[in-house]
């Protein structure tokens, strides 16, 4: 890890090398279309299932997947497929909301030990060995205890307990460019500490964290998935792609549809971010070249 | 290596104290009173006054962690609200499940797992190492709960060849471990696979090829030994992430371990075994972290640590 050049002062040789090198790995490049296809199912919703995700045909429950209803319908009549492409806006929002809860807690703590260690570093460096102590569900599942469910205070319980990675990578990669001559020469220059950390550091630390994110979506999704499975979560009539299951979970027997077709989606999603995540690992890895 | 051991459980006091405050004043993060909380909104004002003495949050809350933590240090964590039974004896009456059920977890992973990144490496950029690996990342990123419903319905509905949930039997563990541990597969199998990769390319195995040994000796003999190192490691480190999944396969699967526990302490707000499970899985956690520094330190003196 501490062997990757920054982007902020690689040449842009290495930027097109990166790039060669991710187009040629084609589980990245497969990842990075269905996350391509996942953004824009969760903007344009509305055209393709215009109807929303709560329309019920009471006419219509349970059917079989069918011309009609691709995936099935649902215990109240509502269209399975239609839930399915609102659900991607949920697996979206918690995706994008705790990455960057995770980059500003775990970035900026991670920059300021590794930047002013001391004790500075021993209280930061502490903090993150606590977190590291607990499973990050069960340490979710605790704070959801305290806090009650609901969709928001599960991605802040994921959120609290997933930061510490990016921490971690931030301040070993912030210790290594402290040391670098053109960081020595902006002090030298007088630079106020704050233009150091922000112009100097921060881009540097972008690639590792950039990759850590690919690989932290993933877990936040499956992790909010499980604890709204356990009914923590998003609550109905929200078209979540677990909620979908857990409604499911009743009519298994004779209405696999409910459950099977959300759940597809899912491992898809989380397939897709971690082909993309490898890929970016493995085109970011010099030592791939020998 | 007991020595190891003790002297790195001594260095990791501080962080100890520090989940033993967390799993303590998690109670406290509740908006509002927690007895409210506990009780209901319908509990007389009688009922709150008893309910928060038993829980001593009459006082202020450093005394409270400092009793807590008192009798924690001489084995009594307090009363389950919910079995009003003593917390240890709750919890530990769980433990032999969630071990049996974690334990054959690890099995199926590491007896696939193995097998499949060893096949992988061996077969770099092959089609056989696309299929395999683009197979097991599926498995891998396909949530536990997810598989579960799905191998009930085909194993347990569709087929009828196992229990649907219940732990009577041998055949009740069957389907719970399948979906702890295929998923893992996927994190067994590439580790297995990057690290023989990685040996592959070490001097000692060119030596072993100019000394002209056949491939297959090459590879059983000296580099799974050396790739399996990382895996030894990952066994302890993935220990707590299973007992986070196992929370959610015992609640499907109605396995009465830990993890079914802590759910129904959650949902109950049983206060006492939600800190006590916090704080025994956190030393878990802890301790399974240095075990496989240590475990790895054993197997490869090259990473045991100096002085």
């Amino acid at each position: 890890m501490a062997t990757t050049e920054p982007s902020g002062v690689a040449a842009p040789a290495a930027g097109a090398v990166f790039l060669n090198r991710f187009r040629r790995n084609v589980p990245g490049r497969i990842g990075a279309v269905l996350i391509l296809l996942l953004i824009g199912v969760a903007f344009a919703a509305p055209l393709i299932a215009p109807q929303g995700f709560d329309a019920q045909d009471l006419s219509k429950m349970r059917h079989a997947p069918s011309a009609d209803h691709w995936f099935g319908t649902d215990r109240y009549g509502r269209d399975v497929f239609d839930r399915v492409i609102w659900g991607s806006r949920i697996a979206l929002r918690v995706a994008l909301i705790v990455v960057a809860i995770q980059l500003a807690v775990g970035v900026s703590l991670g920059l300021l030990a590794g930047y002013f260690g001391g004790w500075v570093d021993r209280i930061i460096s502490g903090l993150v060995d606590l977190v590291w102590a607990f499973p990050p569900l069960v340490l979710a599942l605790g704070l959801i205890a305290a806090l009650g469910p609901g969709l928001e205070n599960v991605i802040i319980a994921i959120a609290i307990t997933s930061w510490a990675p990016f921490a971690r990578v931030t301040r070993a990669k912030t210790m290594s460019l402290r040391q670098r001559d053109y960081v020595e020469a902006g002090i030298a220059i007088g630079e106020r500490q704050g233009a150091i950390l922000l112009r100097y550091i921060l881009p540097g630390v972008v690639a590792p964290n950039l990759v850590l994110a690919t690989l932290t979506v993933p877990a936040a999704i499956l992790t909010t998935s499980a604890l709204s499975f356990l009914g923590l979560g998003a609550q109905p009539p929200s078209p979540d792609w677990r909620a979908i299951r857990n409604d499911g979970r009743d009519s298994m027997r004779d209405a696999w549809w409910i459950s099977v077709f959300p759940g597809l989606a899912l491992v898809a999603t989380v397939a897709a971010f971690n082909f993309v995540g490898d890929a970016l690992r493995d085109a970011l890895d010099p030592r791939e070249d020998s | 290596m007991l020595g190891r051991l003790v002297w790195r459980l001594v260095l990791s006091a501080p962080v100890i104290l520090g989940v033993s405050v967390i799993a303590f004043g998690i109670l406290h993060l509740t908006p509002g009173d927690p007895v409210d909380a506990i009780l209901g909104a319908r509990a007389s004002e009688a009922q709150k006054l008893a309910m928060r003495a038993e829980l001593g949050l009459d006082r202020s809350f450093p005394a409270q962690y400092a009793t807590w933590l008192g009798n924690v240090l001489t084995g009594d964590f307090g009363t389950s609200l919910m079995t009003r039974m003593p917390v240890l004896d709750t919890i530990g009456a769980r433990v032999p499940y969630t071990l049996q059920l974690t334990l054959s977890a690890f099995a199926i992973s590491i007896l696939l797992g193995i097998p499949l990144g060893v096949f992988a490496a061996t077969h770099q950029n092959g089609l056989g190492d696309h299929l395999t690996m683009g197979g097991v990342m599926l498995l891998y990123s396909t949530p536990e709960f997810w598989l579960a419903m799905v191998l009930v319905l085909v194993f347990a509905m569709g087929l009828g060849w196992l229990p649907v949930s219940g732990a009577r039997s041998w055949q009740h563990l069957v389907l719970p471990a399948l979906a702890l541990g295929l998923p893992e597969v996927g994190a067994v199998a590439r580790l297995m696979r990057a690290e023989m990769l990685a040996t592959l390319r070490d001097e000692y195995v060119l030596t072993a090829r100019a000394k002209g040994l056949g491939p297959l000796h090459i590879t059983y003999r000296h580099v799974l030994r050396n790739a399996a190192v990382p895996v030894v490691t990952w066994l302890f480190l993935a220990l707590p992430w299973l007992i986070g999944g196992a929370v959610i396969i015992e609640n499907i699967f109605a396995w009465p371990g830990m993890g079914q526990l802590f759910f129904q302490a959650i949902l109950r707000k049983d206060f006492p075994v939600i800190q006590g499970l916090l704080l025994l899985i956190a030393l878990l956690t802890v301790l399974s972290n240095i075990l496989g520094d240590i475990a790895a330190g054993a197997i490869d003196p090259r990473i045991r640590e100096g002085r």
